[in-house]
């Protein structure tokens, strides 16, 4: 699985951006979008994903469940 | 517009409050000779004197100056839109309601935008004297924007300050960065001392790299704004302390802490009133948490006098407003505009601009001298009111009723031996006059405005609501239109005492007055 960003909620805060320990957030058209590929849930890295914690917009930051969950190396 | 001082070479030196030496003559710059106390720099003149260096950081500010603010401009570029922490007065989906306007999305801008367009306003406004990054998040939040900002700033108009507004919980780890660009004005915003009484304020806060609720969350935000605040005193860097008055929440409590960041070094502390309107969708808003009213808010500003200068004549400005404080030209400014605009930062063309500032700024001092030393010479009785002006600007009673979308309030305070004028504060309100007609409709939420205030001094009113003022029991004044603000106040004050001692009108103390909800929104 990976996280993905409800565009319809995103305030284009870039709040999560950096967090991110993969740099799988972008900035399209004022919005920010996870690339799924890149995506890890920052397993191996935090415990809790970062984009989620930082998302000051409740249910904005959810998990895409179209992609397998993540296993670290 | 004329200018009667003749030189700007004036040796300027604070002490007290803020005094101003000019030529040997000693004149108080903020606080009146003699004053009981109040001051209209808003600091409390006390014994705490200002160092020269200090006066110099302040002078031409328009936020740490009250006098300043008639006469100098800021803006504000947003290239800060990230928070690291939530507020129950802000809701995110729009911009933050009590720091900019609300429910309109400000332009977010690139640094390299954003220095274009100061670069733009300070050319076409020579007072700009003030660049700040207030968000619409929080400035250190977003550290990389904030600094390649104030980095290109630094190099391509260095006559500009440099201020920032921040929250406080990343303070401590960009102090020296804060340092190295210059900026010596910090503005953080303290809302408590005490993490039982954050817990009603704040829900949450992201801080490395783990999101803490509950009690731990204040606690921890507490603790970084203390350090932070004790940091930058440290470094010399003036700090403002925003606070916002939240009834029932904070508003006792906000008195312990104007003691604490007095102890660690704040210069100034600005408490204002809360934004919660149920529209803002705010937690405040829809639990329906109300903001103080006129009289509520400047109770506590005065139970915290003697701690910390205060600043009341702060607008709650958007994130992007640009201007004298109180008017927002930042429409004529849009990054389309500037992007258009052929900009030469002329440096010096700017400081011969300021110095006329400058002298028509010393001109009002002398006005407010001479009205000060004239109504001392009259046989008084104690009194204490307030009074509404309606200015644009240059420190003079020089806007028409309808025109104003505030007024500023002043308190005449006048003993049997001594008269000090202050001020204390400002109301918007909604336009009265639009396109030529009066909206009658308006008056109501203007009378209820300034309802604490004896008079309200114009240049011009017209005939309808003259009445209904009238009717209200404030009287509208036009007689000192383009006069400087203290001798209107002063002159209008002795004559109203005169007529009070013939018995022609009987003084009597006046009520509340309602602060309008919404952050300043140009007309």
């Amino acid at each position: 699985m990976a996280y993905k960003i409800v565009a319809s909620s995103c305030t284009g805060c870039s709040a999560c951006e950096p967090e991110c320990p993969n740099q799988a957030i972008i900035e399209k058209n004022g919005t920010f979008l996870i690339k799924p590929e890149k995506c890890t849930e920052c397993i191996g890295h935090f415990d809790e994903p970062q984009c989620v914690a930082a998302c000051p917009v409740d249910k904005t930051v959810i998990i895409d469940t179209s992609y397998p969950r993540y296993v670290a190396a | 517009m004329t200018f009667t001082a003749e030189s700007n070479t004036s040796r300027l030196k604070p002490l007290g409050g803020i005094r101003v030496e000019v030529a040997g003559q000693q004149t108080s710059g903020c606080s009146t000779s003699g004053g009981a106390g109040k001051s209209s720099c808003g600091s409390s003149a006390g014994a705490n004197d200002m160092p020269p260096e200090i006066w110099e950081k302040v002078k031409n500010h328009p936020c740490y100056s009250e006098e300043a603010h008639h006469h100098y401009a800021r803006m504000h570029v947003a290239v800060a839109p990230a928070c690291n922490i939530q507020c129950n007065y802000c809701n995110r989906k729009y911009d933050c309601s009590n720091e900019s306007r609300p429910g309109v999305v400000s332009q977010k801008l690139t640094p390299d935008q954003a220095v274009k367009k100061v670069l733009a306003v300070a050319s076409e406004i020579p007072q700009m004297t003030v660049l700040g990054i207030a968000g619409p998040g929080d400035a250190l939040a977003n550290p990389g924007k904030t600094f390649e900002t104030f980095r290109q700033l630094q190099e391509q108009a260095p006559d500009i300050k440099l201020c920032l507004s921040t929250n406080g919980l990343a303070l401590p780890d960009y102090v020296d960065e804060i340092a190295r660009y210059n900026v010596d004005h910090v503005t953080i915003t303290i809302n408590m001392v005490d993490a039982a009484v954050g817990e009603k304020i704040y829900p949450w806060i992201f801080y490395n790299h783990k999101r803490y609720h509950g009690r731990e969350a204040p606690q921890i935000l507490h603790e970084r704004q203390m350090l932070g605040l004790e940091m930058l005193t440290a470094r010399g860097i003036l700090t403002k302390i925003n606070s916002v008055l939240i009834p029932g929440i904070n508003d006792q409590h906000l008195i312990e802490v104007n003691r604490a960041v007095k102890q660690r070094g704040a210069f100034l502390h600005n408490i204002m009133p809360l934004i919660s309107e149920a529209e803002h969708g705010t937690v405040f808003g829809l639990t329906g948490q109300r903001g103080p009213s006129a009289q509520e808010l400047k109770e506590v500003q005065d139970a915290c006098m003697g701690g910390a200068n205060l600043m009341r004549h702060c607008r709650q400005c958007r994130a992007d407003a640009v201007g004298l404080l109180g008017e927002d030209r930042s429409d004529e400014f849009t990054i389309a505009q500037v992007e258009q605009m052929e900009v030469v930062y002329d440096i010096e063309k700017r400081r011969a601009y300021q110095e006329k500032v400058e002298a028509e700024r010393q001109a009002q001092h002398d006005a407010k001298q001479a009205a000060v030393v004239a109504s001392q010479a009259q046989p008084g009785v104690d009194m204490k009111l307030l009074v509404a002006v309606a200015t644009q600007g240059q420190g003079r009673i020089n806007q028409h009723f309808g025109h104003a979308s505030e007024f500023q309030i002043y308190e005449i305070n006048a003993s049997t031996d001594n008269i000090t004028t202050a001020f204390v504060g400002h109301r918007r309100v909604d336009l009265y006059c639009q396109g030529g007609y009066g909206e009658d409709e308006q008056l109501p939420s203007i009378v209820n405005a300034i309802n604490d205030c004896h008079a309200v001094l114009v240049s011009k009113i017209g005939a309808c609501p003259r009445d209904e003022l009238k009717a209200a029991g404030i009287e509208p004044v036009e007689q000192y239109a383009h006069e400087f603000i203290e001798h209107g106040l002063l002159c209008w004050f002795n004559d109203y005492r005169a007529r009070a001692a013939r018995g022609e009108i009987e003084h009597r103390s006046r009520g509340d007055a309602q602060i309008r909800q919404g952050a300043y929104m140009a007309a």
